[in-house]
């Protein structure tokens, strides 16, 4: 727990941090820059589950391990993601959202 | 002393995140991307889970940031800026954001966060972690930890997969 801190000013910090993910999923076209705004929302998540343990139920670790698996699931989605962007860029020769419009070749 | 610490971590965090999303050089913005997630790993420290502070820096500063930095060095040239975005799409974009952050604030000071449990605060070094992970009876997680591992191992094939459907003759057709 830091000194001086309550819980509503880091869920404060992690509700911003949550909204400018949103934000840059709805206004970037390019598909590398899109997964990066859900890393951003990933963290903001893993934060919250880790401040709700710390300061509601100390005694647990829950939040703090469900984090974890969280960063292992954040881990592998991103390089399966990524491998399925770079194979796409050797289909279609681009990386925008317009472009990939069909689902199978 | 950890207040100030915190605010100064907090405000860094959020210029970056906007920096980030904002930003129209895509090797730019992965780099504040990489400021964000150390900010996070900060706070992670600061609340004495370090263990998960030490994962977050391994994991995503020293992982996921260098897998980005690779695969935009080989599907793009780093010059090139990000197309800009139509104004009508930021502002949709800008205060629907704002206007979640507005109710999510309201929510969350309006209600009232009491401590459940008073007793006494859980030791979180790494001994403990680890012996919460491989515990089988209660309140132990060797099942979520199983089913990550399996999960990491599909991963790992399913990336191989897709990395090797290309053949290079279809590669050359397209060309």
């Amino acid at each position: 727990m830091i000194s001086g801190v309550s819980i509503y000013e880091i869920l404060t910090v992690s509700t911003i941090i949550f909204f400018i993910g949103v934000y840059g999923f709805v206004t970037r076209k390019n598909l590398i820059a899109m997964l990066m705004s859900i890393e951003l929302i990933l963290n903001s998540a893993a934060l919250n589950f880790v401040i709700i343990n710390k300061y509601l139920f100390p005694e647990q670790l829950g939040g703090a391990i469900f984090s974890i698996f969280i960063i292992a699931v954040a881990a592998a989605e991103t390089a399966l993601a990524l491998a399925i962007i770079i194979n796409l860029y050797r289909l279609i020769m681009s990386l925008k959202t317009d472009d990939t419009e069909t689902m199978k070749f | 002393m950890e207040r100030i610490i915190f605010y100064i971590i907090s405000v860094l965090m959020i210029v970056f995140a906007v920096m980030a999303v904002t930003n129209r050089n895509i090797m730019r913005s992965i780099i504040y991307l990489l400021f964000v997630l150390i900010g996070i790993a900060g706070i992670y420290f600061m609340i004495e889970f370090y263990f998960l502070g030490a994962v977050q820096l391994t994991v995503y500063a020293g992982g996921i940031i260098v897998l980005y930095v690779n695969s935009v060095m080989l599907v793009e040239k780093i010059n090139t800026p990000l197309p800009s975005v139509v104004w009508w799409r930021k502002l949709l974009a800008g205060s629907l954001s704002i206007f979640g952050i507005v109710l999510t604030l309201f929510a969350i000071w309006s209600y009232n966060f009491v401590k459940i449990a008073e007793s006494q605060t859980k030791d979180t070094s790494i001994n403990e972690v680890g012996k919460a992970l491989l515990n089988y009876g209660d309140r132990g997680f060797i099942l979520p930890f199983e089913v990550i591992s399996i999960l990491l191992l599909a991963a790992m094939v399913g990336a191989i997969v897709i990395a090797k459907t290309n053949k290079p003759q279809e590669n050359n057709e397209l060309k």
